[in-house]
């Protein structure tokens, strides 16, 4: 294959889904008849390529797969993405910095906090400012409380594309739980904008630490009601134990990284390998898998969502007195009422709201533990208000990889659960 | 000290006397004239045929499970969520086949190579049917003023309400849908239209273009 | 990430390794090491960088830019990591818009795959080896590619009172 065609358009379209093919199997000869020719096979042993197409209810978020069925089994799938592909990163190449991360948190939608994370820190380490330790615990706690909405919703999907509707209602009544918090502390159920180069938006109102403590009270009777719903449900258990398998060296070699990879037993989790945002100052356990299933990767996240708790309540017992976004005037708006008093707060706050904060040229990577895995953002600055090029590394585009080695040789009944498992953002996928 | 008692509910005994009375009348044919018509009024509702299919369809809504991206999350949670719960507008029923439903929810933004897709899925729902476009972004691009994006769904469809926000609260849609049923009753409100007498060109209702006239 | 002298030893051994002119240059700003190939020898030095005796056995990403001004245009980055070290290291590779080939990494590491559709689909570079070359985010049969820096943005200019006379609506 090195020597291609040069144009891959010009290749007709049917060749180049290499794995649709029309071909009959070889029939075994049933037992007690003559040989059976070739004439005599029936057509439904030929390998039928169905659409599973972009508006489908189990396929959350507009994921386009070609299934390639052999009676009931998917022999191979290969997942085409690209509706839902909103030119983002080229947006951003013309938005200031500030503005970028509204544009950002759109991406990966369910987990909106890390989105702006990821960029933040970009951002910070390119201008080498230092985040206050306030600003960094604020944004621990919102992050956690981010990747528990992100956990609860993504199983209340998976559940009710297998059929376990009540997990559907529980689920999102808990997630409005959080974002009651979350529209406490910022204003807005998602897409907050509460993360701001150099800290937080503002400081969280007088009550919310309260209510955090409350919710904190609830939800580990929540988690162990669903687990009563689901954990000893037959079907439920029947139909996520043993199925979706991938080995440990195959996710590794694809890339994928996040609950999916910690359920196959890898421990790697870039909160305690590379810690990032103060996570060294908390103690928390990574849960991993053993068998690397379905039903492993539903576990996983659920002592997920039970360690952030965790971390949320270390952080609240630990949250620092002081600033909750950079003293950088450059890179930082004043506070308000510096601007009646003082000349530099002023003009400060007239560039930075009408051209924003210049970056020096230079380019720079840096990835964070998204509830779906590795997330990374590589920003190129080129010394001007406006990044030259910002990237996402998102975790579920490289996580959709390692669908069709989950699903080979598998019932659709597994392939569905093994979507529902692998909890793709298409937001993200698609950017 | 002198106490009368009078029943709250009026006399039920003697009214439900009286009702057997008026009943056995009926039953023997005897009831006429004025007795008749009140005896009527009292037990039948009046209403033209569209109004009362146009208030059997508001009432039950069968939404497209169509979701396209964050405004998705936010329909879902109405869908889903105890807290704003759809099913007390009787939308609760989605299906996901579009031959079956009669509401499509645009909830997201609209890429370019998505747009024919919805467009088929739009054609093959049966009439009536309605669009919301939920959000900013199915409504006019949003912030995505960008090659990948449609500016706005109803460069290729017809769209009934649109619901700002980014993403709109569940209270928001719910609103939304409220306007819808007002809009299928034949009673659409039309606000800061009608507070402001302000219409576009193409959408002046009759009354107002006669108004006009009447000015002239 | 290895410091400035860990880089200069990684840029040594990939020159012993794969041949001189492997390594255009090496920097290391912010704490984050770059290692700079020439176009040609990307699959070879990262199949060393793969093999070391310290492995750089992951990747987690394959993603491009355009440096617009400055020629040769288009930069196509690998962000390798490795997991037992807790390190990442980056190869970048500079290649400009009139023959944009670079050999592909998917034989290397499987993940690469809608990486590099990525990078083609959006930039144009055409990866040589590449068992399935086709746009990934757009649609397949869609002309120019988009996060070029002189594609334009797209969209419809916002009209207000005093330019919407400009704009033809939809129903003329």
């Amino acid at each position: 294959m090195t020597d291609g065609p040069r144009d891959p358009l010009s290749v007709p379209y049917r060749e180049r889904e290499r794995s649709v093919t029309m071909e009959r199997l070889d029939a075994e000869p049933v037992s007690g008849t003559a040989a059976v020719t070739e004439g005599d096979l029936d057509l439904h042993e030929e390998l039928f390529t169905i659409n599973i197409g972009p508006h489908h209810p189990a396929t959350h978020g507009v994921l386009r797969l070609l299934t390639t069925l052999e009676g009931e089994v998917v022999r191979d799938v290969k997942p085409i993405i690209g509706y839902v592909h909103t030119g983002i990163e080229k947006s951003c190449e013309d938005q200031q910095y500030w503005k970028v991360i509204t544009f950002v948190e759109r991406m990966d939608y369910l987990a909106y906090y890390s989105n702006a994370h990821v960029f933040c820190m970009a951002v910070e380490k390119l201008l080498e400012i230092d985040v206050p330790p306030r600003a960094e615990y604020l944004r621990v706690i919102h992050s956690e409380l981010g990747r528990i909405a992100s956990h609860l919703f993504g199983l209340a999907t998976g559940a009710l594309d297998m059929g376990a509707i009540t997990m559907l209602w529980w689920g999102c009544r808990d997630r409005d739980l959080v974002l009651d918090l979350f529209e406490m502390s910022s204003g807005q159920r998602m897409h907050t904008r509460y993360f701001q180069v150099g800290g937080v938006f503002e400081d969280i109102p007088p009550g919310w630490e309260a209510k955090v403590r409350e919710f904190l009270e609830i939800m580990p009777k929540r988690l162990d009601q669903y687990l009563a719903l689901l954990d000893r449900n037959e079907i439920w258990l029947r139909r996520l134990k043993h199925t979706g398998i991938v080995s440990q060296e195959r996710l590794l070699d694809l890339g994928v990284t996040g609950p999916l990879l910690r359920a196959s037993g890898h421990p790697w989790d870039l909160r305690t390998a590379m810690p990032y945002s103060s996570y060294a100052d908390f103690d928390f356990n990574v849960p991993i898998g053993s068998v690397g299933d379905n039903y492993d990767r539903f576990r996983v996240r659920i002592e997920e969502m039970r360690e952030s708790l965790k971390i949320v309540e270390q952080a609240l017992d630990g949250l620092p007195e002081g600033p909750y976004i950079t003293d950088d005037r450059k890179v930082a708006l004043p506070p308000r009422h510096e601007l009646a008093t003082s000349m530099e707060a002023l003009i400060h706050h007239f560039k930075l709201v009408t051209e924003g904060f210049r970056v020096p040229p230079g380019e720079t990577y840096v990835a964070i533990e998204s509830p779906r895995g590795e997330l990374g953002c590589f920003v190129l600055a080129d010394g001007s208000a406006k990044p030259a090029r910002v990237h996402i590394r998102d975790p579920s585009f490289a996580n959709l990889q390692a669908l069709p080695d989950m699903a080979r040789d598998s019932l659709i009944a597994d392939f569905i659960a093994c979507v529902a498992m692998l909890d793709p953002i298409l937001g993200g996928v698609d950017r | 000290m002198e106490v009368t008692r009078t029943p709250v509910n009026g006399d039920q005994k003697r009214d439900l006397r009286v009702r057997q009375l008026r009943a056995q009348q009926m039953l023997r044919d005897e009831t006429a004239g004025k007795d008749l018509e009140d005896y009527v009024q009292e037990r039948l509702l009046f209403t033209t045929l569209e109004t009362a299919q146009n208030w059997a369809r508001k009432n039950c809504l069968f939404p497209l499970g169509f979701g396209l991206a964050c405004c998705a999350i936010e329909m879902i949670t109405v869908i889903g969520s105890p807290r704003n719960d759809l099913a007390r507008f009787g939308a609760e029923a989605i299906r996901f086949t579009p031959r079956q439903a009669d509401l499509l929810i645009l909830s997201g933004r609209v890429s370019i190579k998505m747009a024919p897709i919805i467009r088929r899925l739009y054609d093959q729902m049966l009439e009536p049917k309605w669009v919301i476009a939920m959000g900013a972004c199915s409504s006019t691009a949003g912030m995505f003023s960008n090659y990948a994006v449609v500016q706005g769904a109803d460069k290729f469809l017809p769209i009934d309400i649109y619901v700002p926000g980014c993403p709109p609260r569940p209270e928001a849609l719910i609103y939304g849908i409220m306007k819808l049923q007002d809009k299928i009753m034949g009673t659409p409100d039309m606000g800061w239209r009608e507070r402001y007498n302000a219409y576009g060109t193409e959408e002046k209702p009759e009354t107002a273009i006669a108004a006009e006239g009447e000015l002239a | 990430m290895p410091d400035a002298t860990g880089l200069e030893l990684i840029a040594q051994a990939v020159r012993a390794g794969v041949g001189d002119e492997a390594v255009i240059g090496t920097s290391y700003y912010r704490e984050q090491a770059t290692l700079e190939v020439p176009p040609a020898r990307v699959h070879d030095v990262i199949a060393l960088l793969r093999e070391a005796e310290e492995p750089w056995d992951r990747l987690m990403s394959v993603h491009g830019c355009d440096y617009l001004p400055e020629e040769p245009r288009l930069g196509i980055h690998y962000e390798l990591l490795s997991m037992e070290r807790a390190d990442r290291l980056r190869v970048k590779t500079r290649i400009g818009v009139e023959d944009p080939h670079v050999p592909t990494v998917v034989d290397l590491f499987a993940g690469a795959d809608f990486h590099e559709r990525e990078v083609f689909d959006m930039f144009g570079v055409y990866f040589d080896g590449h068992p399935d070359m086709r746009r990934l985010l757009m649609p397949e049969d869609y002309e120019g590619y988009p996060q070029r820096r002189d594609f334009p943005l797209g969209g419809e200019p916002v009209m207000f009172t005093f330019n919407e006379h400009k704009f033809p609506r939809w129903y003329d």
